[in-house]
């Protein structure tokens, strides 16, 4: 009997132990030619980029890809432990709330030169790597280009009431509504949130969605980014039913950004991860791979995009755009979200 | 031997008797599983002004009708759904009915997300439903958006949870007990309502319990069918201003809602012994035959599976074919399957070595202990995975710097969101077993180890691989603590599906969503064959 029991029991330990001993073993080191990189940007976007990084400079990067604002609640939640070297965001608002909790350290203005002065943080935090426009996009087949309006304020209007699709839940949309209360005010912004709502716009919990809505025809228009369109058709291979539409009156560019972590004790390669992002290689790849305007001056856009010049809006500094909460409970009140 | 020796012994069996190392076991669950109540208490008491703000304001009530109905519509249905399942597999002539016993289990295995994506693009404005019927001059379609997506999508990815407890409940189920009514003078459906559903009510029970937790933490289906509840709440919370505390306030709301639930599961427990106490072993069961009623049975089979399986089947195959020209479809698939499959694998081992004792401390010695341990760990299976993914990277980067992102740390998470599937299915089994047989082997002089793994645990091997199983498919569609949690760069199957759709890349999101299913499907196969072979059907 007792043989059987510590048999059992030796079992049971050496079974648990070798266990205990593979879970462990699973993590990885840290050396010095790696850095962990918190990514909120989608990997099919920046992962080839980042092996080209590896082959020029040895550099490993471990990548942690995840939602933006998961990351971000992650970072806050670590704190000062956090084992992550860099944090690249697809927006600036999530930037903008890490700045704010002091988790940032400033880069140097070498580096933040080659950015423009709005798509970068003032304090000199964090910085742009690639802008995404707000666009309108609409149905080929039943809207005329003709017909849109000139700016947001036109879609108030009656005729286009049940036809607009928009994504409330989602942080580009957000950002845009944060854009609005800087520039113009509380006021007006609950304004056009309401005259918005009064026409009935269909709620998708992403701008991926509302492209795919667009496309069945199931909208007429919708609010999104720019990119979307570009990488379905060329993922599928085909031309939608859809085309973007800038309107002239302005619009805003949120950027995709990266800072470096406070609490890292690899600045110096972490450096040259955000340098590699802003150089023309990397710019070039946003561009050409991924659809967005590049950042650093002399990269020319995408010649399928719109030029971001003619965008008048797109000045407005994104260090702005911090106050969240105001935003969400605005939203909250108004039923929108 | 010295009386200091002596001592020693007497305090090493103090401390290492049965019934102490039982205790210790369940109160470390206990623990386990109140991390992420206890983190959402840490962090909701930093905000305490906004608590009542946030409590009193109109829109939480709408939110909390709106989980309710869900919960409440999508509980009653996947019940139906599942208990007319499990029976018509286990005891009815249903032609094929091994096949449909496996094939309409296989929804468990969708990730919400897809499967909700999939129903969107089938019987969605536009979609290919309305497409096929387009000719026969349908032009508009009632719309899934809302309640009505919702309940369904649920009900579809939910039911099997019913059906593969109700089967666990069915098959301890001694056929001499019913003989023994009818014989008394009760017809089939007296015996029906007085022998067989108050057998079953524990295992249809624990069913619905599961339903009603998933449907309440379920973040991808009510979002995509734009249905408001706590889930989307506190996800917006997150995501929209990155404030844990409010987030934390509308978590402890869900926890609270999950207490009532637990009570009212509480009540369909039966107190009547339910372990077979005449000599001999059971009989096989009979079968009932059906007759004319196969052929509603095989529309009832079909039309789930259809809508359940074959849908989402054929909207991924159809994305994967589209995007076939696209060159980047189907990378090397294995490494990412491995770590989906053993990450899952060892869930699924630690979830069921974590049940058995608190299962066993709940039927043999019932008390306060063990029933806080049974509803703290259904507390974790009602929460976002989100909330405790966080809670365990409060926990983890602070004070145990050594395991954080380790795996390690994601079989934790996995554990405590994911216990809940175990403990089900082992106490299903366990209420079955005669504790006599138990003292019968006492008395014959074994020790009480020796006891248990001779005479308990192998009685408990049904319960067992049902609860791996549903832990393991559970785990292969995780994805928020997989993200956060996993070693970084530990990729697994969602992770990929994920990353692929959150782009709108449906054609890489594709392949690596059959090879889920096709990996879920094998290993489901192998546990109901491995079933059938051990017990007499």
């Amino acid at each position: 009997m007792k043989v059987a029991y510590i048999k059992h029991c030796l079992g049971i330990f050496t079974f648990l132990t070798i266990i205990t001993l593979s879970l462990l073993g699973c993590r990885r080191g840290s050396h010095e030619n790696e850095i962990t990189l918190y990514s909120g940007r989608n990997q099919h976007l920046l992962a080839p980029l980042l092996e080209q990084f590896t082959q020029e400079t040895g550099i490993r990067v471990n990548t942690r890809y995840g939602g933006t604002a998961e990351l971000a609640a992650t970072i806050l939640e670590e704190g000062e432990r956090s084992p992550a070297d860099v944090f690249f965001a697809q927006d600036a608002g999530a930037l903008g709330a890490l700045s704010k909790a002091g988790l940032f350290q400033t880069l140097p203005e070498n580096m933040l030169a080659k950015v423009p002065e709005p798509y970068r943080s003032q304090e000199g935090l964090w910085v742009g790597t690639s802008g995404r426009a707000r666009v309108l996009v609409y149905n080929t087949n039943r809207v005329e280009e003709s017909e849109l309006p000139a700016d947001m304020d036109g879609l108030t209007d009656a005729q286009w009431r049940n036809r607009v699709g928009w994504a409330p839940m989602n942080a580009s949309f957000q950002a845009f509504v944060t854009a609005l209360r800087v520039e113009r005010g509380e006021t007006a912004t609950k304004e056009w949130l309401t005259a918005m709502a009064a026409n009935q716009p269909r709620s998708y919990p992403r701008n991926t969605a509302i492209l795919q809505a667009v496309a069945a025809g199931e909208i007429d228009v919708g609010l999104s980014n720019h990119y979307y369109l570009h990488t379905m058709e060329k993922e599928q291979g085909t031309t939608l039913a859809a085309k973007n539409y800038i309107p002239p009156k302005g619009t805003l560019v949120n950027v995709a950004g990266v800072g470096i972590l406070r609490t890292t004790r690899k600045t110096e390669q972490a450096q040259k991860l955000l340098q590699f992002l802003l150089s023309e290689q990397a710019q070039r790849f946003f561009t050409d791979q991924t659809f967005e305007y590049p950042l650093v001056e002399t990269i020319e856009p995408n010649p399928v995009l719109p030029p971001l010049d003619a965008m008048p809006d797109s000045e407005l500094d994104l260090s702005l755009l911090e106050d969240l909460s105001g935003t969400l409970s605005l939203l909250q009140e108004l039923g929108i979200l | 031997m010295t009386p200091k020796a002596r001592r020693k012994k007497h305090l090493y069996q103090r401390i290492f008797s049965g019934r102490r190392l039982l205790r210790i076991a369940v109160i470390l669950v206990a623990a386990l599983s109140l991390t992420p109540v206890l983190y959402l208490i840490v962090r909701a008491s930093e905000s305490a002004p906004q608590i009542i703000t946030l409590l009193t304001r109109p829109r939480t009530l709408q939110v909390l009708a709106n989980s309710v109905l869900l919960t409440v519509l999508v509980t009653a249905s996947a019940t139906i759904v599942g208990c007319a399942l499990a029976w018509l597999t286990m005891r009815t002539d249903l032609p094929g009915r091994r096949y449909w016993s496996a094939i309409t289990c296989l929804p468990l295995v969708l990730p919400s997300y897809v499967g909700a994506f999939a129903l969107l693009a089938a019987l969605g404005p536009n979609g290919m439903l309305q497409g096929m019927l387009a000719p026969l001059g349908v032009t508009r379609l009632p719309s899934i958006y809302g309640l009505p997506g919702a309940w369904l999508a649920l009900t579809l990815f939910t039911y099997p949870y019913v059906q593969l407890s109700v089967r666990a409940g069915l098959r301890g189920l001694d056929p001499a007990l019913e003989d023994a009514a009818r014989c008394l003078g009760l017809t089939r459906l007296q015996v029906f309502r007085q022998i067989v559903l108050p057998h079953l009510r524990p295992a249809i029970g624990a069913g619905a319990l599961l339903v009603a937790l998933y449907t309440l933490s379920d973040f991808g289906a009510v979002s995509l069918l734009q249905y408001n509840v706590f889930t989307r709440e506190i996800y917006v919370q997150y995501s929209a201003t990155l404030d844990r505390s409010a987030a934390a306030i509308l978590a402890l709301k869900l926890v609270a809602l999950t207490g009532m639930i637990i009570l009212i599961e509480n009540w369909t427990r039966s107190h009547r012994p339910q372990y077979r106490a005449g000599t001999g072993t059971a009989r096989a069961q009979t079968r009932i035959r059906l007759g004319n009623w196969h052929v509603p049975a095989l529309v009832l089979c079909t039309m789930v599976t259809l809508l359940g399986l074959g849908i989402p089947v054929l909207v991924t195959m159809f994305w994967w074919v589209r995007g076939l020209h696209a060159d980047s479809v189907i990378g090397a698939q294995t490494r990412i399957l491995l770590h989906s499959m053993s990450a899952s694998a060892l869930a699924a081992l630690s979830c069921v070595l974590a049940a058995l004792p608190v299962v066993i401390q709940s039927v043999r010695y019932p008390g306060k202990l063990s029933r806080l341990a049974e509803k703290a760990a259904y507390a974790g299976h009602a929460l976002p995975g989100i909330v405790v993914a966080l809670a365990l990277v409060f926990l983890g980067a602070r004070y145990l710097p050594f395991l954080y992102q380790s795996l390690f740390m994601l079989v934790a998470a996995y554990t405590i969101l994911f216990l809940p599937l175990a403990l089900g299915a082992l106490r299903t089994v366990m209420l079955k077993l005669n504790p006599r047989t138990e003292e019968a082997a006492r008395m014959l002089g074994h020790t009480p180890a020796n006891v248990f793994f001779h005479v308990t645990l192998p009685q408990l091997r049904p319960g067992m691989l049902t609860g791996m199983a549903l832990v393991f498919l559970t785990c292969m569609k995780e994805l928020p603590a997989t993200l956060l949690l996993g070693p970084t760069g530990f990729e697994t199957l969602a992770t990929r599906i994920w990353s692929a759709t959150e782009e709108a890349f449906f054609a890489m999101a594709a392949a690596p969503a059959l090879i889920l299913m096709l990996a879920a499907a094998i290993s489901l196969w192998i546990l109901l064959h491995h079933e059938q072979d051990q017990l007499p059907t």
